[in-house]
C-alpha cells in the first residue's frame, strides 16, 4: 500500500486550492511522508480540525494506503 | 458489537479518566513509533494517564477513528476532549500549550522526568 507524493499534493490542492504543500518523503517507501501545508482555509480552525481538513482531501486515504504523514498546518503568515 | 455500543465504551473511558491514550501497544511496551512519542511526552510531563491498547481490541481500533473523526492511532483525550494525534501532542509540549492544558483542567503532573 503506497501513495505518490505528488499524488498527496494534488488531493490536497484540489480540496485547498490556495494552499502551499511541501511535502518530504521520510523513509522512500512511498509510506511515510512528512506535509507542511499552508492555507487561508485555516484561519481560525483549531489544530486539530486543520489536520481533518488534509485527512479528509486524502478522502480515507490516511491511515489506509498511507501509513504514516506527519503534518504541519498553519495560516499564511500575518493572517 | 454494534457501533454505538463501541461508542459508550470509548466516551465511559474518557468520561472516567482525566487522561487517556488510545495507543498501539501499552505505556510500558508501545508497539508503534508515534505511540511512544506521546508516552514519553506525557512521562516526561510526569502526567498519568490511562493507555488503552487497540490492538488487542479491534472494535475499539476501528471505533476510535470514527468517534473522533481521526484516520490514526493513537489518540490523546483529556478529560473527555480529543487533543489530537502524535504530531499534535509533539507540537503543543515545544509551544507549552500542551502544559497550558493540562493546568488549566485541574491536572497536575506528579514527578516530573
Amino acid at each position: 500500500m503506497a501513495m505518490a507524493a505528488d499524488e498527496i499534493e494534488r488531493l490536497i490542492k484540489e480540496a485547498l486550492p490556495d494552499a502551499e504543500v511541501r511535502i518530504t518523503d521520510l523513509a522512500g517507501d512511498g509510506d511515510h511522508y512528512a506535509a507542511h501545508v499552508i492555507s487561508a482555509q485555516f484561519i481560525g480552525k483549531s489544530r486539530v480540525q486543520q489536520h481533518q481538513m488534509v485527512y479528509s482531501a486524502l478522502r480515507g486515504g490516511m491511515g489506509d494506503q498511507l501509513h504514516a504523514l506527519a503534518l504541519k498546518t498553519e495560516a499564511p503568515a500575518g493572517r | 458489537m454494534a457501533e454505538n455500543q463501541v461508542f459508550e465504551r470509548i466516551r465511559s473511558e474518557i468520561d472516567n479518566n482525566d487522561v487517556v491514550l488510545f495507543m498501539k501497544g501499552t505505556p510500558m511496551f508501545p508497539q508503534c513509533g508515534f505511540s511512544a512519542a506521546v508516552v514519553h511526552v506525557l512521562k516526561e510531563m510526569g502526567v498519568p494517564f490511562k493507555g488503552i491498547d487497540v490492538l488487542t481490541d479491534p472494535p475499539i481500533r476501528q471505533g476510535i477513528k470514527e468517534f473522533s473523526n481521526w484516520p490514526t492511532i493513537p489518540q490523546l483525550y483529556v478529560k473527555g476532549e480529543f487533543i489530537g494525534g502524535c504530531d499534535i501532542v509533539r507540537e503543543m509540549a515545544q509551544t507549552g500549550e500542551l502544559a497550558q492544558l493540562f493546568s488549566d483542567r485541574g491536572i497536575t503532573a506528579q514527578n516530573a522526568a
